[in-house]
């Protein structure tokens, strides 16, 4: 099916998780940190948006929350607002801060990502990339403020951030996707905008929820000896499943046309509810 | 599956606001919705947040979306009404309601003119759910239309549309706003930043020009934020009429799922009304027969070595689960609507990206004639 091994995804210390809301980011943080802590590495996930779903998925993996408007505030204190650090907070001015300097909090978080990197207490750090069509901008950030602030402690962080982002030996971005027209042309636009507008390292891309039943026999030349009940259900549920396997196949291929980076393909699992089961079960998969 | 429809909501709705967390299918649903609605005699503007390239293609517009209501052609049949469809430019509608409500052309160019204000309206997170409410109100008010379907932006929470026509008025009321404003006020002069310890600071960290553009844009902005917050009273004045409609969109993934239920929940305790959940993409279920059939029907034709048969009906068995699982899944959604219709879209074997798929789902809609699965 693919030859792209998790290894390589996880071949850097900080691999940043992105790709539009629903395809799965999430789930794919999971595999990944979940492959890895197998392997016997240090990992740490951490994730953006507060939802509790990591922690359940990964119970015994370590999951940090980090929040830009606490971190900002955190920021603030340390770099001289020592004593009125909280009275910015509650006169809004760090939301002034915000908007004066787009991006900073983006800057602040990768700015965290970088220490906890630096720290040395984990081999793997997976972050559950940013909001829905926010990767970006999350990841222009530095650069963004190296052009609008030439010095001071928000152009040294904003350095030492470009610096990890563009070492291919310690970053890269893996993309998510879904086999479906849609995520897949969201992932070919923004795989275009961060070639063009980001130096990172690109990791193959993870297709989430690949239907793998390729060996489904056409239902139309299979003998369904005597049995009669049902036979319509097998044979409507048989075609449902060949078109759907076809469908994905064709997008996976105008995927691979259109951007010529490795596809790792993760198997859709059969439920509505992916739990910590079915989380190891993808890692196993992938394991050698 | 109920027999329930959307007829009733698309009939008499003045403003049927589309929400639900992101990647559910909210913009397709609510172009659905359009297209009916303009075939039953309405005259019908859908405004999308996001819209996927293909969305504008299946409607007909070769060129995409823009920030101004577009027609769209729909069938004429014997009562049609009107379809029109746009985009919400966010940086674009920020400057429209700024020239729209400076006091003069002046103070409108100052404004637009200004970095801060370009951050706010580009990056500031919030703007753009405060802009789809602007929008609402300026197509509310427009004679051209008698219906507006709001697509809501793919905020982390859905709730975010609902409150936005506040967050902007009391940002622009903040403290820090006062604050930045105290040289003038006090004064009626720009006294230096150097002078006030805060600002010092804050020049310090964020570069002393930076800071100097944000008090500019809030002298600037003077006499302005009166009218934002009454037209964000109007907004939520209008999201809470009779008329206005809400349809929750989900999918029936877990995730999901416990988001449509707290937002439905959040949106009873606000006052608000759901007149219809949307499930989209359902996994069919193939007939009334149990897994435990399918499955051991699928063994027993693996005993005897026929693994293409054992295939299929282990296949049955599979799609079987699945579906009965997403259906678990739906009910804690099901039963907090109550009556109100719970309308199951079943998922195709490929996504919707065309015309015919558009149909589809108006059919299942819409239609009691709908295909089955």
């Amino acid at each position: 099916m693919s030859n792209v091994t998790v290894a390589e995804l996880t071949a850097t210390n900080l691999v940043i998780v992105a790709g539009k809301g629903g395809v799965g980011k999430t789930t794919v943080t999971a595999v990944l940190a979940r492959a890895a802590a197998d392997a016997g590495r240090r990992v740490l996930v951490v994730e953006l948006d507060g939802k509790p779903t990591l922690k359940t998925l990964l119970p015994d993996v370590e999951v940090q929350h980090l929040s830009a408007a606490e971190l900002l505030e955190e920021y603030l204190f340390e770099h001289g607002f020592k004593r009125i650090a909280k009275r910015l907070a509650s006169t809004g001015v760090i939301d002034v801060i915000g908007t004066a300097a787009p991006g900073i909090d983006d800057l602040v978080v990768l700015g965290k990502i970088k220490q906890l990197e630096r720290s040395g207490n984990w081999d793997l750090i997976v972050v559950d990339g940013p909001a829905a069509g926010h990767a970006i901008t999350f990841l222009t950030s530095a650069p963004g403020l190296l052009d609008a602030v030439h010095a001071g402690p928000v152009h040294d962080q904003a350095t030492d951030v470009q610096a990890l982002l563009a070492d291919r030996e310690r970053c890269q971005v893996v993309l998510v996707t879904l086999p479906e027209t849609t995520p897949v042309n969201e992932l070919i636009e923004l795989s275009f905008a961060i070639e063009e507008r980001v130096g990172v390292r690109l990791a193959p891309i993870v297709v989430n929820q690949v239907d793998a039943a390729h060996d489904l026999p056409d239902p139309t030349e299979v003998d369904f000896g005597r049995a009669r009940v049902q036979v319509d259900d097998a044979v409507a549920a048989a075609e449902f499943r060949r078109e759907r396997v076809a469908a994905q196949q064709a997008e996976l291929a105008r995927l691979r046309e259109s951007v010529p980076i490795e596809q790792l393909r993760l198997a859709a699992r059969p439920t509505a509810d992916i739990t910590a089961a079915d989380i190891a079960a993808l890692a196993a998969e992938l394991a050698p | 599956m109920t027999a329930a429809r959307l007829d009733g909501v698309v009939a008499d709705a003045r403003v049927l606001v589309c929400c639900g967390s992101g990647g559910v299918g909210k913009t397709t649903t609510a172009a659905v919705i359009g297209i009916e609605a303009a075939r039953r005699g309405r005259r019908v503007i859908v405004v999308t947040i996001d819209p996927a390239r293909r969305l504008a293609d299946a409607l007909g517009l070769p060129d995409g979306l823009s920030g101004t209501p577009q027609r769209v052609e729909v069938d004429p049949g014997p009562d049609a009404g009107e379809l029109w469809a746009m985009m919400l430019d966010t940086p674009a509608m920020f400057e429209r309601v700024v020239r729209s409500h400076a006091t003069d052309d002046e103070q409108a160019e100052r404004i637009v003119a200004n970095r801060f204000f370009q951050n706010i309206a580009g990056a500031l997170s919030g703007t753009q759910e405060y802009m789809a409410s602007e929008a609402l109100h300026e197509l509310h008010g427009d004679d051209r239309f008698d219906l507006v379907v709001v697509d809501t932006p793919p905020s982390r929470n859905a709730l975010d549309f609902l409150e936005a026509p506040g967050v902007l008025s009391r940002f622009l009321d903040h403290t820090a706003f006062k604050l930045l404003m105290m040289p003038t006020r006090t004064s009626m002069k720009v006294l230096s930043i150097a002078t006030q310890p805060i600002l010092r600071a804050i020049g310090r960290v964020v570069g002393s020009d930076v800071l100097a553009d944000a008090v500019a844009f809030f002298q600037a902005f003077t006499g302005m934020e009166v009218g934002f917050r009454e037209r964000a009273e109007e907004v939520t004045a209008l999201l809470h009429d009779d008329s206005t409609k809400f349809v929750l969109v989900s999918s029936p993934q877990r995730d999901t799922v416990v988001e449509a239920v707290w937002f439905a929940e959040q949106l009873r305790e606000q006052g608000f009304d759901v007149s219809a959940t949307v499930v989209n993409r359902l996994l069919p279920r193939f007939g009334d027969g149990t897994v435990a059939d399918a499955a051991s029907r699928a063994d027993t034709a693996r005993e005897r070595g026929d693994h293409g048969l054992a295939a299929l009906w282990a296949n049955l068995a599979e799609l079987r689960t699945v579906a009965d699982a997403e259906r678990a899944q739906l009910r804690p959604l099901v039963e907090r609507v109550g009556e109100r219709p719970v309308v199951e879209v079943p998922r195709l074997p490929s996504d919707v990206h065309d015309v015919a798929a558009l149909e589809l789902l108006g059919a299942h809609l819409f239609h009691e004639s709908a295909p089955a699965g």
